[in-house]
């Protein structure tokens, strides 16, 4: 199977009915950023103590490290992923990107601390926005929650810039 | 209390917990959006998939949770607009998606299907959720607070009625779309 990708919209209207499955059989809007939140404290455990992660405030309001709704559905994130690229021969150990190469070369630590560095900053940006692409971007605009839109909006402004700033040009290409 | 279609409860929600994500975490990868050249293209302008993707998902679950939400089986779930917070930290976001490539959830599921720079950026993700934790104390009195306007809906903020807002969001959407075929006639 050469292209297994399949229409966009029709990919993105079964999201939209996975988020009214989820919404009304289990009371749950789609989001990924607070189970990482969760799965980062258990991470801190070993560096901070079990005390000091059930001391703090966050981890003990917000984001308890456990295996709940929310830390499962990354799990089934990651083994649908898994499935869909085994069906259809997409699984493959890289790390090559056209447009990562074009601007920063085929150096390998160098794309691996990159995108280390982006992951601590994205997480970072998703807690402290409360949300992140699906919990505000999907969840919160099909809502119509202000902070949903206001997150879309505000993302992909700085995205935009940060693409012109890291990867040269826009449009002219 | 729940609503009256919210029957998982228990052992059976965590297990719905696995099926909804198999199916998303599948969704996410035919749609192409696990993959770097595709996400950040979005930002330049060259690949629109990630737009179609969300825009369509939005439209067709807000109506959809609309039509439920109006018959009471469905509850609404929104996240207080804290005006400095969620636009620093959507600033801060974009900045992070376009460098590591992904976001967290297309993260996760590119690293399932063996992108090595993936899981450099899981770990990133880890520490980055340990880092807001330990600065969660400061956040919450100096930046949480700033322009703290609550479970804020578009309804209200534009003084709209509901059914405005949704064929206001069907449309846009379809504008959307339509310009999105017209950059990509002229590419």
């Amino acid at each position: 199977m050469k292209n297994p990708r399949w229409n966009p919209y029709v990919v993105g209207a079964l999201i939209g009915l996975l988020s009214v499955l989820t919404f009304s059989l289990a009371n749950k809007p789609l989001g990924m950023s607070t189970g990482l939140a969760q799965a980062a404290g258990a991470c801190a455990v070993p560096f901070l103590g079990a005390d000091g992660v059930a001391r703090n405030t966050y981890w003990a309001k917000t984001a308890i490290p456990a295996w709940d709704y929310s830390t499962l559905f990354l799990v089934g994130t990651m083994l649908g992923a898994l499935l869909s690229a085994l069906l259809c021969g997409g699984f493959k150990l890289t790390m090559a990107s056209a447009v990562w190469t074009e601007s920063f070369g085929p150096s390998r630590p160098r794309r691996l601390i990159a995108a280390f560095l982006g992951g601590a900053i994205i997480l970072y940006g998703a807690r402290l926005a409360d949300g992140c692409t699906s919990g505000h971007g999907i969840s919160g605009c099909l809502q119509l929650a202000a902070s949903g839109w206001l997150f879309f909006i505000v993302m992909f402004a700085s995205g935009i810039l940060t693409a012109k700033f890291l990867y040269g040009r826009t449009r002219q290409g | 209390m729940s609503p009256s279609l919210a029957f998982l409860t228990g052992p059976e929600l965590l297990g719905s917990a696995l099926v909804f994500g198999i199916i998303f975490g599948f969704l996410l990868h035919r749609g192409g959006v696990t993959d770097f050249d595709v996400i950040v293209r979005l930002f330049q302008f060259r690949d629109f998939t990630v737009l179609k993707v969300m825009m369509t998902a939005i439209a067709v679950g807000g109506v959809g949770i609309a039509l439920l939400h109006g018959q009471e089986l469905a509850q609404l779930h929104i996240k207080p607009t804290n005006l400095l917070a969620v636009g620093l930290g959507a600033a801060i976001f974009g900045v992070g998606m376009v460098l590591y490539g992904y976001c967290p959830g297309t993260g996760l599921a590119a690293l399932a299907t063996g992108r090595l720079d993936a899981l450099a950026g899981l770990v990133g993700m880890l520490v980055g959720g340990i880092a807001y934790a330990l600065s969660y104390d400061w956040v919450a009195a100096h930046i949480l607070p700033v322009g703290a306007y609550g479970k804020l809906r578009l309804p209200e903020l534009l003084g709209l009625p509901e059914w405005a807002c949704y064929a206001g969001l069907v449309a846009m959407t379809l504008g959307i779309f339509a310009l999105v075929r017209k950059a990509e006639a002229k590419a």
